[in-house]
């Protein structure tokens, strides 16, 4: 086996060294009749040239994003990363180091977590962000749980524009630990009216922009109820390329953000490994999820950087920790920070134009295409199309046509009554030729 | 601008006056690399620089950063009417870049600070630091599994979902449970999975008011009970033995109707497999609770016995331990969950399964059927795919022949260890053998001066990532070395050559040698109390006292 360095003579030799005949005695405490005497029943082993060939095989059943006009979107988005963001990502001191919990010979990994912790923070306008959840899913479902620890109050209002996905995590997290959930209706326009959910026993507000529709949210007036009643604004986003042209959510007031970072560095992967975003005021730290890194001196009074706070942590904390999380996005992490370093300030606010003009191209041109309506006032590189038919059915004939032509609204809200919704996407990855074939597919089927 | 003004790059307390201010970024960097070379790891002949040849030194990005460099190219899009509503960002955002080759350096040189699986021995004791095969890499990133998205029709991901479909019958044939639950985004988040299952089969019975508690033995990993707690359970330590095992009349003890779980970890952290572990699972069972196991240890048995087999209800495993999914410096990790058939109905969704010929993806509860009565969802989507990839790569690589001998050669890799190191080490539960981890205490260190920690950051010296050390927390100054399977003889004999010269060493009064090690690495010792003291937790512009002096 190619991966396994001892030979059978080394293996009885070390056997000899131990003082046993048979590897068996090693596994004595195993009860004897539960010990396996044959292999499982799975295939024997392969080289890889056949692995290679099977997986292959199975990819080439699938429609990838780059061979078609690809507008899907609804949390995951499709954008170009550079060659250098892979490469580096996969040199051997990244990819095979573990988290670093030996500081003096993981300085590479702490240092890049350090800039990534000051990107994300300066992206969302906040003091503070961590070292990455898993994604911005589950990195909502922790800002509930540390909004109830800072408010002591377990009632967490969920706005209609949040993604159904995250709104799930939410509510499974929330009635596992019997805390109160208020999810409002599904919210097309963006007009709801959240105010009047927050009171005085509301631990946070929980508000998507661009929501889940692609309304671009005005967060101010809902940080403002929220700060009078004494609850917390939370902030999500899907789209973290939005931040380069929309007002930050610090500057309108959140107290935590959190959201998802997969658009920078990250390929689409199917939904994961993605790279959850978490940032929050100073006087919060200590109530945090997740690691965080900060600086230091050595014993040489050099610079340095190490894991800290870690009080918090389940490592030293256990049953009275923030979170439970250990591993997080490490590597989808080091990914966006160096996408984002390639880009800049200059780069970022470019792409994010870009994206925003493709999406505001596109919805021009789907206006004139009858039996479809874009019901978006405002939008970044997402919008609402009503159809005159169902969606999903729209979506499938399309894609029979070789176009990806979004997420219809049922496919994450069946049976609200939603069915001729779709939600259209577009990046800096259409061409004009790409938006010309959605337009020509849709004048063909609706 | 501020990244021009030569920022000191050691903290400012050290600073002092910075006669490269104002210098440019290359000054700013030979400036804080000549402070470094007064340490005492600069030798005899420093440099100018302050570079040691390969040893190169990286500034931070926002101190060589420009705020109008990219390292992409675009075209600015032509004039449009903005549809932001009057949100639009109106300051500066704060984002340095760097051109495409800048770039490049700046995390190369990053990367050489750090130590992986590739660099050398690192046997870190319950983490499962095993070869990456990079076939693996390859294949997760073929444009089928990398270039697909989670939401768009099924008919076009057959292929993506046939995938799942066939690592989540790898991972039921391997523990001979009846379901599993891909979902989960890493270990913890799988034991939250699974602790969740449980929730929702205690309360389908009516006993969810009363069935709160959960035992959790001692020598458990910190996530057990952080995950037992995060959803209202009471947390029920069970103390340890002199043995290193949990006993059956430990937990029968402590069994009653206010009980729902225990979490053990089988092998558990000190090293051995629990060998009433059957006992156990039927006095839990027979008590009506469940037997959630910790599969972070699953390397030890995988095609040498099967968790089903031994009473379990639920295991997450992670892909990134046993199946060696790469670590990433700290993610993304992997943990699905294999439920027992007391517990698949409630698996959460999204789950695959096969219909009418194809593949669909269940994603809402009510869309289950039958007595599937899913508890929720953990994460969007459908969880970590490029790591599934990645496993069943593995899986298919090795087969069921090579996932056997591969356990069979972790057991006796650090079965190896053990024998090596008996007479100089000491073993706190004696000499017996282990599983794929070997522990020791730090009885061997007394009145030596010379800790755990310290004898971690010796072996850095020598070259080694250092063992898991502090944990668990049932033996004192714990050292775990797991050197896995993926060490062949001649490493292994220098590593104990090493440890034995070090034991020698800290025994024969060489204190020196270790309380002020590491000596060799990129850094020395660094200050933990002070990081925590003041959190300084992101790089702040200098103040502007440089702009108004000049």
């Amino acid at each position: 086996m190619r991966y396994l360095p001892l030979s059978d003579t080394d293996r009885g030799e070390m056997l000899a060294r131990i003082g046993v005949n048979h590897v068996d005695e090693l596994f004595a405490d195993v009860p004897k009749n539960l010990l396996l005497k044959e292999p499982v029943d799975l295939p024997r082993r392969k080289g890889e040239l056949e692995v290679e060939r099977i997986l292959s095989r199975m990819s080439a059943k699938n429609v990838s994003a780059s061979s078609v006009p690809f507008f899907v979107g609804a949390g995951a988005y499709k954008h170009h990363v550079p060659a250098t963001v892979d490469h580096l990502i996969q040199r051997s001191e990244f990819l095979t180091s573990y988290t670093p919990y030996q500081p003096e010979i993981a300085q590479g990994t702490l240092q890049y977590l350090f800039e990534f912790q000051t990107q994300v923070a300066a992206l969302t306008g906040m003091d503070v962000a961590n070292a990455s959840m898993y994604d911005g899913s589950t990195g909502t479902g922790e800002a509930v749980l540390m909004a109830h620890r800072v408010t002591r109050r377990r009632k967490a209002v969920l706005s209609g524009g949040l993604h159904p996905h995250y709104a799930d995590v939410v509510k499974t997290l929330s009635d596992m630990a019997s805390d109160e959930t208020v999810t409002l209706a599904p919210d097309v326009n963006g007009t709801e009216d959240i105010l009047s959910q927050i009171d005085d026993t509301t631990s946070c507000v929980v508000v998507q922009s661009p929501d889940v529709f692609g309304n671009v949210r005005d967060l101010k007036p809902i940080a403002d109820k929220a700060h009078r009643h004494g609850a917390l604004l939370i902030a999500v986003f899907t789209e973290v390329v939005s931040l380069g042209l929309v007002a930050s959510p610090g500057s309108q007031g959140a107290d935590i953000v959190v959201g998802e970072g997969q658009s920078i560095g990250n390929a689409l992967n199917f939904g994961g490994p993605y790279v959850g975003l978490f940032a929050t005021q100073s006087k919060y730290i200590r109530q945090m999820p997740g690691r965080l890194c900060g600086e230091t001196v050595d014993a040489d009074g050099n610079r340095g950087f190490v894991l800290t706070l870690s009080t918090r942590e389940q490592h030293i904390r256990r049953d009275k920790a923030t979170s439970n999380i250990c591993t997080n996005s490490g590597l989808c992490s080091l990914a966006f920070t160096i996408h984002m370093t390639l880009l800049g300030e200059t780069g970022l606010t470019r792409l994010a134009r870009i994206n925003h003009a493709h999406a505001v191209k596109l919805a021009d041109q789907l206006a004139t295409v009858k039996g479809a309506e874009v019901l978006n006032k405002t939008f970044f590189n997402e919008f609402t199309v009503k159809l005159s038919k169902p969606a999903a059915e729209v979506v499938e004939r399309l894609a029979e046509k070789g176009v990806l032509a979004g997420v219809p609204v049922s496919r994450l809200l069946p049976g609200a009554g939603l069915d001729n919704l779709l939600l259209v996407a577009s990046t800096e990855v259409n061409t004009d030729d790409d938006r010309a074939a959605l337009v020509a597919a849709l004048n063909e089927v609706l | 601008m501020l990244n021009r003004q030569g920022r000191p790059t050691t903290p400012q307390a050290h600073g002092v006056a910075d006669p490269a201010a104002g210098m440019g970024d290359q000054a700013a960097r030979l400036q804080g690399d000549a402070n470094r070379s007064s340490g005492s790891t600069a030798g005899h002949h420093p440099t100018f620089t302050g570079n040691k040849a390969l040893a190169q030194v990286e500034p931070l990005l926002f101190e060589i950063g420009r705020y109008d460099t990219t390292g992409v190219d675009f075209d600015e899009p032509e004039d449009f009417e903005p549809r932001l509503g009057g949100l639009e960002r109106k300051e500066p955002i704060g984002l340095p870049g760097l051109s495409e080759p800048e770039t490049m350096r700046h995390y190369v040189r990053l990367s050489q600070q750090n130590y992986g699986i590739d660099t050398g021995l690192f046997p870190l004791g319950s983490c499962t630091m095993k070869h990456n095969a990079r076939l693996n890499e390859r294949m997760a990133r073929l444009p089928g599994f990398s270039d697909v998205h989670p939401l768009q029709p099924v008919s076009t991901v057959q292929g993506a979902l046939e995938l799942m479909d066939e690592l989540g019958r790898y991972l039921i044939t391997l523990t001979n449970m009846t379901a599993v639950a891909l979902s989960p985004k890493a270990g913890a988040h799988g034991e939250l999975c699974g602790m969740m299952a449980i929730k929702a089969a205690i309360e389908a019975k009516g006993e969810g008011a009363t069935r709160n508690v959960v035992l959790v033995p001692d020598s458990a990993h910190g996530t057990n009970p952080a995950t037992a707690a995060l959803i209202g359970f009471k947390v029920k330590p069970v103390p340890a033995r002199e043995d290193g095992w949990v006993h059956v009349e430990d937990v029968k003890e402590r069994l009653g109707p206010d009980v729902a779980a225990i979490m053990l970890t089988n092998p558990n952290t000190c090293g051995l497999f629990e060998p009433q572990v059957a006992e156990i699972a039927k006095a839990i069972h027979d008590a009506g609770a469940y037997f959630y196991c910790d599969g972070a240890n699953f390397n030890a048995i995988v095609g040498k016995a099967k968790p089903g087999d031994l009473g379990v209800d639920a295991m997450h495993i992670n892909l990134h331990k046993t199946f060696s999914t790469p670590h990433g410096g700290g993610g993304p990790g992997s943990g699905p969950v294999v439920l027992s058939e007391r517990l698949a109905p409630y698996a959460p969704v999204p789950f695959v399964r096969m219909k009418n010929g194809s593949f669909e993806l269940v994603e809402h509860n009510d869309e289950a059927g039958g007595p599937a009565a899913p508890f929720g969802r953990m994460t969007a989507f459908h969880g970590q795919m490029g790591m599934y990839v990645r496993a069943l790569s593995y899986m298919l690589s090795h087969g069921a022949d090579g996932m056997k001998q591969a356990s069979e050669d972790a057991v006796l890799n650090a079965n190896y260890i053990r024998a090596g190191l008996s007479d100089l080490l000491s073993l706190p539960f004696g000499n017996k053998p282990c599983m794929h981890e070997v522990l020791f205490d730090d009885a061997w260190l007394k009145d030596t001066g010379v800790t755990t920690l310290d004898v971690a950051k010796a072996m850095i010296d020598e070259g080694y990532h250092p063992m898991t050390m502090y944990f668990p927390l049932v033996v004192h100054g714990a050292m775990l070395i797991e050197p896995t399977e993926s060490e062949s003889k001649s490493s292994l004999d220098l590593f104990i050559a090493t440890l034995r010269d070090l034991a020698m060493a800290a025994k024969g009064g060489d204190k020196e040698r270790f309380t002020g090690a590491p000596y060799h690495a990129p850094r020395r010792r660094l200050d933990e109390t002070r990081a925590a003291r003041s959190p300084v937790l992101k790089w702040t512009p200098p103040a502007p006292v440089a702009e108004a002096a000049e």
